[in-house]
Formats: C-alpha cells, sequence, structure tokens
C-alpha cells in the first residue's frame, strides 16, 4: 500500500501511510457458489488495485453527539425481560499491530431466542419477543472495550439449500479510524454444530481467519446467577509502516 | 485470540437482509444542513443484480470532503476549514425498487498522493446480502475539468470510466443519476484498496 503526501501551500509537505492490505486468504472472495445469492451480486470484472489517499485514510468520526446515548443492555429495551439465555457480550478492538482503537463505533443487530429477527422481511414462523428488538450501539472506551448485555440469538432456517439453517450469530458493524478500516462481520458462538454446514461461515479459505470469528466463553465476564460471557475482540487493518518514497 | 507478533484483520461476513435492525438509527440521506456551503446536489439512481432486476436489501455509505476539499478528520492536514458543522458520512439503504437518493454538497478537489489533484468524488462502500465483503467504489462528476489528471480515474479502463461518473438529468441539472450495477454490460468499477 502506497502512502499518502498531504500537499499545501501554507505548511510543509506532510507524509500519512495508508492501510496494510488484508492476508490473502482471510477474507471472502465477492463470489461464493454455496452462498447462492453471491451468484447474481457479486462483480464479475477483476477489482481495480488503487493505493489509499487521503480519502481512505480518513473517515466519519462518530462521537456521542451524533451517534446519542449507547445502547449496551438489549435487554431492557421495553417494558418486560426479553425470553432466552442472558449472555454478556465483550471484547476488544484492536488494530493489525495490537494497538487498542479507542471511540470506535460498533452496532449490532441479532435475532431473538427463536432464532426471529425483528424485521418485515424475516417470515420465519418462530414467535417475535414484545420485549426484544436486537439493536445495540456503543462507542469503545479509551483502551479500545466493548461490552453489551443481551440473550443468546436463536439458529433460524434459511432457503439457501434444502434444510439450510444458520448458525447462531450476532451482526457486528465496525468503523476503526479511516473508510479504509470499514468492516461489517458476524460472531459465532463456540462449539454451534452447524457452523461447519454454514456458507457463509464458510466463505472464507482461512480457516483461523474462520475460527476468529467464534467468540470465547469467558469465566471473567461471566456474572454469577446471572449471565454466562462471551469474549469476541475484533481486528482492524493496521497502518503501512513505510509511507510512499519520493513525497517531499 | 491475539497470540504472536501480528494479527490479521477480522474476517469480513455478509451485512445479511436484516441489518435495518441495526443500522437504521444512522441513516442519513441528507448529508450537509442547510447553512453548509458549497454547490447543492442531489445523487439518485438504482442498484441492479446480474439480471438487472433492482436490489431492495442494499445499503450504501458514503463519505466525503466539503466543499473546499477538506475532511473532517484529525489526518486531513490541509488546515482548519472554514466549513462548520459538516460531517461528511451518509448511509442510504435502497428502498423496494432498489432506488436511493441523497441530498449533498458537491466536495472540492482533494490532494492526490502523487502531489496533484484529484478529482472531486464521494467514496462508496455497498453492502448487501449476497456479497460476503463490502464493495468500494466511488463517484464522480460528469465533465468536471479536475478528473483529467485524477490519478484513480487514469487506473482504470477508458471504456469502464463512465460508470463512475454522476451525470445530471435532461429536465433538472441539480439532480445527478449514478446507478451501480453489480454485473453485466456496464458493471460498475470496483476498488481494491
Amino acid at each position: 500500500m502506497l502512502g499518502f503526501c498531504v500537499a499545501r501551500k501554507e505548511a510543509p509537505m506532510k507524509t500519512l501511510a495508508g492501510y496494510r492490505r488484508l492476508a490473502p486468504g482471510t477474507q471472502p472472495a465477492h463470489l461464493h457458489l454455496p452462498y447462492v445469492s453471491s451468484a447474481k451480486r457479486a462483480p464479475t470484472q477483476s477489482l481495480v488495485q488503487m493505493p489509499h489517499t487521503l480519502s481512505e485514510i480518513t473517515g466519519p468520526v462518530f462521537t456521542s453527539r451524533i451517534v446519542g446515548d449507547a445502547c449496551i443492555d438489549l435487554t431492557r429495551q421495553h417494558s418486560g425481560e426479553p425470553l432466552g439465555e442472558r449472555i454478556i457480550l465483550s471484547g476488544k478492538v484492536i488494530d493489525e499491530d495490537g494497538r487498542p482503537l479507542p471511540n470506535t463505533l460498533i452496532e449490532i443487530w441479532q435475532a431473538n431466542a427463536a432464532g426471529r429477527y425483528f424485521h418485515s422481511v424475516d417470515l420465519h414462523n418462530a414467535p417475535l419477543d414484545p420485549n426484544f428488538t436486537g439493536r445495540g450501539h456503543v462507542l469503545t472506551d479509551a483502551e479500545g472495550h466493548y461490552r453489551f448485555v443481551t440473550i443468546r440469538p436463536g439458529e433460524y432456517p434459511w432457503r439457501n439449500h434444502y434444510n439450510a439453517w444458520r448458525p447462531a450469530h450476532v451482526h457486528f458493524s465496525v468503523f476503526g479510524p479511516a473508510f479504509a478500516t470499514r468492516l461489517i462481520t458476524q460472531m459465532y458462538f463456540p462449539g454451534d454444530p452447524l457452523l461447519e454446514f454454514d456458507p457463509v461461515y464458510n466463505c472464507t479459505a482461512d480457516e483461523p481467519a474462520r475460527r476468529r470469528l467464534i467468540s470465547l466463553f469467558d469465566w471473567q465476564t461471566t456474572i454469577p446467577e446471572e449471565a454466562l460471557g462471551y469474549r469476541f475482540d475484533i481486528v482492524l487493518r493496521g497502518r503501512d509502516a513505510t509511507p510512499m518514497e519520493g513525497c517531499s | 485470540m491475539f497470540v504472536g507478533m501480528g494479527y490479521q484483520a477480522t474476517t469480513s461476513q455478509t451485512v445479511g437482509p436484516y441489518f435495518m435492525i441495526g443500522l437504521e438509527p444512522l441513516n442519513r440521506d441528507q448529508i450537509a444542513a442547510a447553512d453548509i456551503g458549497g454547490e447543492r446536489i442531489n445523487i439518485e439512481g438504482q442498484v441492479l443484480d446480474g439480471d438487472g432486476q433492482p436490489v431492495p436489501d442494499a445499503v450504501l455509505e458514503t463519505w466525503q470532503a466539503n466543499e473546499e476539499g477538506r475532511y473532517i478528520h484529525p489526518e486531513d492536514l490541509q488546515g482548519e476549514s472554514g466549513g462548520e458543522g459538516f460531517f461528511g458520512f451518509g448511509r442510504i439503504p435502497t428502498d423496494a425498487e432498489g432506488r436511493f437518493r441523497f441530498t449533498t454538497v458537491k466536495p472540492g478537489p482533494v490532494p492526490a498522493p502523487d502531489g496533484g489533484t484529484q478529482g472531486p468524488h464521494i467514496v462508496v462502500s455497498v453492502f448487501m446480502r449476497g456479497l460476503l465483503t463490502r464493495l468500494i467504489t466511488r463517484i464522480y462528476f460528469f465533465g468536471d475539468p479536475h478528473n483529467e489528471k485524477d490519478f484513480v480515474l487514469n487506473l482504470v479502463d477508458p471504456a469502464r470510466r463512465g460508470t463512475l461518473m454522476a451525470k445530471p438529468t435532461d429536465e433538472d441539472k441539480s439532480v445527478l443519476v449514478w446507478n451501480v450495477n453489480l454485473q453485466g454490460e456496464n458493471e460498475t468499477v470496483f476498488f481494491d484498496c
């Protein structure tokens, strides 16, 4: 990845590094035929490779003024408590160099305990829960930590192939410091027997990379007589160490 | 989870069909408030799949500089910007016909890595069910004189550059049309960056 120079009349040149290219195999290709709906939606032409510019190394800087108060307890958004197994979902957002990423926006959404989403296009005949919307958001703290209280989502059927079922998962949307670091992913649960059959989970060639989508059961965050803890750490792209030569 | 010297970026997964639950609160199709300076533009278009069918469950995220070509971000070191109150981020889901529309101000030209200038542009992430990782593209402005020397445009096959151009309609010059064709003859140029 090339670096970047900012030129301005009234100040000396300043060189900024771009973000590192993603390790081969650790990210899904756009076309993954076992995931049927990728066939008509994945581009067919090669992507045009380009270095990062100021447009990609900047990105929206969210503040609590913009995103509103954090919504970290998904079990207290209605008059009653949702059905299901209460869990603590926590972790840390870092970059590929291990640096914590503070003040980064995380948005999550998930199905209820019966495997039904609070969404008009979800026609699965499992019940909706009037006490569960399945939406949360938070800005990471100064050390990059986040924590949600929610319920364990249910598995659910979908129509990708005969007898297709999605493993239990929580959707995560994360911004990081730049347009280049934007990530949307899904977090899974350890020991889920559906993982090996799921074309979405299996879309990434590299097995260790896939396995990092599985949260870890965590005694440290488990609250006695209250909720089981799961830990899910998120890594965003690291900074390129070598800015482009010849900028000055 | 983190063992060894370096870490690898977390794997992307599809946004799926139910993203509105989590993403709707930050939907914004009015990117510049009324008091933000600049040429006001409306950009509209449609997201179409490989069969030419509208995609009703896509969401676009846009990021752009203000009219002076400055990003509201600590790494934009071009100095103080006069544009107060501009944020630069948009999030626009498609409707049942695969259409989207947003209102903003035209960004100014921004610096390029080669010391030159990039044509005014908006960077765009496209997410949808069926896409395991986002698509990255750019909206440029048809006929802008800065386009000619834009080094990103010059990386693109001239025959395909038109897919990146927002073009005014005959009836209304303030409405620019820019479509996302996922496949087919006019497949939009997507970037790896």
